[in-house]
């Protein structure tokens, strides 16, 4: 991890939605970086704007009804400066994607080989035969069971977590330097989740791929990540190593999102809550978004964006009340 | 969980079932519905009849006979009677079966290509040029279908050339809004952003994952308007513009029957129970066919 340039390195992204009902800002200029070989969570719930930054992050996003600026850079190269057909040779070759729900996300009139060995000729040029050993191998690699013969399978023919691992090695097809994975587990049930994670997480530590994860699973989050960036409408709200922040965490939102987490030692009491509900992304308030549900809401708070302030642990916190380093 | 415990299968005794290939399973579902597989033969058969036409046929289907007019079924030597100018009925339903088919597929083919093409590049492009491609079929909707195929094929003239033209153009637009719709609906599936996501091109797309996906909804929706159009080209050959009377065409039969009605009213059935039996067999088929190939199941 000495090299000076990551791999993927995000300045400023700004992600909008034209709605009939306005705009809806729905990332608002966040920036992160991505090393070689590193897990990073992005945590927040529904609508916090992760899902967008992963679709971003491998211009999927429909050019005609977003906007879209700041800078993605993907090994030195920059993304929306590129003409889409280079756009394409990048996508599952360099970036790769797992979806959240497999059953939607494969092709029902393909076998899975065929699925698989597709992707490897388009990058590769190989010959049919040839992918389709390759196919065989991912399909072994990602410990799907009697895999010769999965290969012939449709995804209906599948269970969940079949489909899944089914998923993941298409996406591991052409050995990806960077896997986007877009709630992986949330589609599947509690014992097969924990499989597929400790299997991504394999798979990640033999590759060394790169790897961010999309969740609003805090488990999951702590069970796989090296680095958690905390979303909250569209912004980073604390970005940190996973131990710093799940443990001890800074910025109000996150502290309230990880109290209300359920665990073992919550029998019998109620769940901690965080009043109010997440701001409308078409009307987003001037000040900090998350003021109007905090309970350390200062004058402050309204008065403009928060600063991003560095903390003495190298983690940053986008709150007033941070204590910024030295 | 302790795994070492468990007694370990060597791997080649382990049987497993292989899955039949997917044209396999196809196979044996029409062969298990026997209606659709009735009307498969019934199908098979009436095209080879009419394909072999100058075989099977025993007498000449235009050769006239003043004497021998309007003869029943089961008249020695014309085992389906004679029609209104003598002509053996059995050898005319033989001919135009093979005009009447013709008629039936040429311009279904015609527009199912045209149609599902610019429905499948409305769907897939959407935006300005969807609106031009659905605003522009949008203008043939406002004529009723008999009215439009009459109107164009009395602009070119008559002629069965001319008759499969205007009946195309009649066909184009439902075809094309079914394709834009269901092409619709495949675009948003995640497995077409997940094919984006593994660096497939639109062309690439559209070829692989969006066809296989949109023919089904398309085809059979074509099969169906195969009787559409029998009848309807039999409606123009009825006004003198398609086929042209001397020839045998099933529909043209009917109108020229017409009048024997109350004389022989089983002979002018005939060639009416020929395009009831086809359009219904086409029909029922397309169904079982869908049936048969649908994946998900």
């Amino acid at each position: 991890m000495s090299d000076p340039t990551p791999l993927l390195s995000v300045t400023g992204l700004n992600v909008a939605f034209q709605t009939p009902r306005g705009t809806a800002q729905a990332v608002n200029g966040i920036d992160f970086t991505l090393a070689r070989g590193e897990v990073l969570c992005l945590l927040g719930e529904s609508g916090s704007g992760k899902s967008v930054t992963l679709r971003a992050l491998m211009r999927l996003l429909p050019e005609q009804r977003s906007r879209i600026s700041g800078r993605v850079t993907i090994a030195g190269e920059d993304l929306y400066g590129l003409p889409e057909r280079r756009v394409e040779d990048l996508r599952g070759k360099v970036v790769s994607m797992v979806f959240q729900e497999p059953m939607l996300a494969l092709d029902p009139v393909y076998t899975i080989g065929a699925q698989i060995a597709e992707t490897i000729v388009r990058h590769e040029r190989v010959s049919k035969a040839e992918a389709g050993r390759r196919a065989l191998e991912l399909l072994e690699k990602v410990q799907i069971p009697s895999a010769k013969r999965r290969l012939e399978a449709y995804p209906h023919e599948m269970s969940g977590g079949m489909r899944q691992r089914a998923m993941i090695a298409l996406a591991l097809a052409c050995n990806p330097a960077i896997l986007l994975a877009d709630e992986p587990t949330t589609a599947l049930d509690a014992t097969v989740q924990m499989q597929v994670l400790l299997l991504l997480r394999r798979l990640q530590a033999e590759t060394g791929m790169a790897v961010i994860m999309v969740t609003h699973d805090i488990g999951v989050a702590a069970e796989t990540a090296d680095r958690v960036a905390v979303m909250y409408a569209g912004r980073i709200v604390e970005q940190g190593t996973a131990a710093q922040v799940l443990k001890t965490p800074q910025h109000p939102y996150a502290t309230g999102l990880f109290a209300s987490t359920v665990h073992a030692g919550l029998k019998d009491r109620r769940l901690d809550a965080i009043p109010g509900a997440p701001p409308d992304l078409t009307a987003l308030p001037p000040g900090c978004a998350f003021a109007p549900r905090c309970a350390r809401r200062r004058e402050a708070c309204d008065v403009g964006q928060p600063p991003k302030i560095r903390m003495a642990d190298a983690r940053e916190v986008l709150c007033v009340d941070a204590v910024a380093a030295g | 969980m302790d795994t070492t415990a468990l007694p370990r299968i060597p791997p080649d005794q382990v049987k497993v079932s292989r899955s039949p290939g997917y044209w396999a399973t196809v196979g044996r579902r029409i062969l298990a519905d026997r209606v659709t597989l009735v009307c498969l033969v019934l199908l098979a058969t009436i095209a080879l009849a009419a394909v072999f036409a100058d075989v099977l046929a025993p007498l000449d289907p235009l050769k006239t006979s003043m004497a021998k007019r309007l003869r029943p079924i089961g008249t020695p030597g014309f085992p389906l009677g004679t029609d209104e100018l003598g002509r053996d009925i059995l050898s005319r339903l033989l001919y135009g079966g093979r005009m009447s088919l013709l008629m039936g597929s040429w311009p279904v083919a015609n527009a199912l290509v045209i149609g599902g093409t610019l429905g499948i590049v409305a769907g897939f492009f959407g935006g300005r040029l969807n609106m031009v491609i659905m605003r522009t079929v949008d203008v043939f909707y406002a004529f009723p279908s008999v009215l439009l195929a009459v109107a164009i094929s009395g602009a070119l003239g008559s002629g069965m050339k001319n008759a499969i033209v205007a009946l195309t153009i009649v066909f184009v637009p439902p075809l094309v809004r079914i394709a834009e719709t269901v092409t619709t609906q495949v675009r948003n599936l995640d497995f077409v952003e997940a094919a984006r996501a593994s660096g497939a091109g639109s062309p690439t797309i559209i070829r692989v994952h969006l066809l296989p996906n949109v023919m089904g909804a398309i085809v059979v929706y074509a099969s169906g308007l195969f009787s559409v159009s029998i009848i309807l080209a039999s409606g123009l050959s009825f006004l003198g513009l398609g086929v042209e009377p001397p020839q045998a065409e099933w529909g043209l039969m009917l109108n020229t029957l017409r009048q024997a009605i109350y004389v022989q009213p089983w002979v002018a059935i005939l060639p009416g129970m020929m395009i009831f039996v086809t359009s219904i067999c086409c029909n029922l088929a397309s169904d079982g066919l869908r049936a048969a190939m649908e994946i998900k199941q």
